[in-house]
């Protein structure tokens, strides 16, 4: 059936409208699996024209860190959802392998690598914080980490920060 | 199946209003999409749906930011400052295309 209208509807984009919808996601996993569910998050939440912040904390400080964040890995260990035995994950090279397969298929669907996936969200308006207890523990400054990182935030200024926000942990 | 003038002619339209047909689609009426969506089309606008029609015309997809980017060579920041707040689906909505489906 054709339905004819004497004008065509306009699309929604909530322009007019003043959103105060903030997402703050915090990162705290640095294996390549567990980095980007926040990195994905984000970028799609910045496409939507939503103010969004990432906070990187404990094992997460690997994702901004110039030293690892081009070089996540993946380990099969201790994870049933790879179907695969266990007896075997822990073999030497297991990880090494499983990570050299997640980054292809990654690739595989054009999706960038952590370095660009972070240079394309602050691109889109994001923000990046490290987190300062964690800085403090693994002896680490603001040269240490990405460029984009703002700063070293406390937790307080964290809480600050996310006034108002929906919070993802990762 | 719905039709709907815009610009003075009858296109075929989802329930949101984004054109179902890209054929049906000209420079002209993207000057009136963009009107819709307070855009005012300039050859930066125009150089980006371009290579997006070309881009869904071959592989069958609107193509995401980062497609735009890598392979299009509009930079992101670029598509914020073209079609803020939203660029994938305002550009999709301008440029006659369905919203991009991909994730990233």
């Amino acid at each position: 059936m054709t339905l004819t209208l004497e004008s065509a509807p306009v699309p929604a984009f909530d322009d007019d409208v003043e959103t105060t919808r903030k997402l703050c996601i915090i990162c705290s996993k640095g294996s390549l699996d567990m980095a980007y569910p926040g990195l994905v998050l984000a970028n799609a939440a910045l496409g939507e024209g939503i103010e969004t912040h990432l906070f990187f904390t404990f094992w997460g400080f690997d994702i901004i860190n110039k030293e690892t964040m081009a070089h996540l890995k993946f380990t099969p260990v201790g994870n049933p959802a790879t179907h695969m035995p266990p007896a075997l994950m822990g073999l030497p090279g297991m990880t090494a392998f499983a990570t050299h397969m997640m980054k292809k298929q990654i690739e595989g669907i054009d999706v960038p690598d952590v370095p660009e996936f972070l240079e394309m969200i602050t691109d889109a308006g994001g923000h990046l914080w490290a987190c300062r207890m964690s800085a403090d523990m693994m002896h680490l400054t603001e040269d240490d980490l990405y460029d984009r990182v703002e700063a070293i935030i406390s937790a307080a200024d964290f809480i600050e920060l996310s006034e108002g926000a929906q919070i993802i942990f990762v | 199946m719905t039709i709907a003038a815009i610009g003075g002619r009858e296109v075929h339209v989802d329930a949101e209003g984004f054109l179902t047909e890209p054929a049906e689609w000209d420079e002209g009426l993207a000057q009136v999409l963009a009107g819709n969506v307070g855009i005012e089309l300039t050859d930066a606008h125009l150089g980006a749906i371009r290579f997006a029609r070309a881009d869904h015309a071959a592989n069958g997809e609107t193509p995401t930011l980062r497609r735009m980017a890598t392979v299009g060579g509009v930079s992101t920041k670029e598509m914020f400052a073209l079609f803020p707040k939203k660029p994938a689906k305002k550009m999709a909505y301008v440029a006659g295309l369905p919203k991009p489906v991909g994730c990233v």
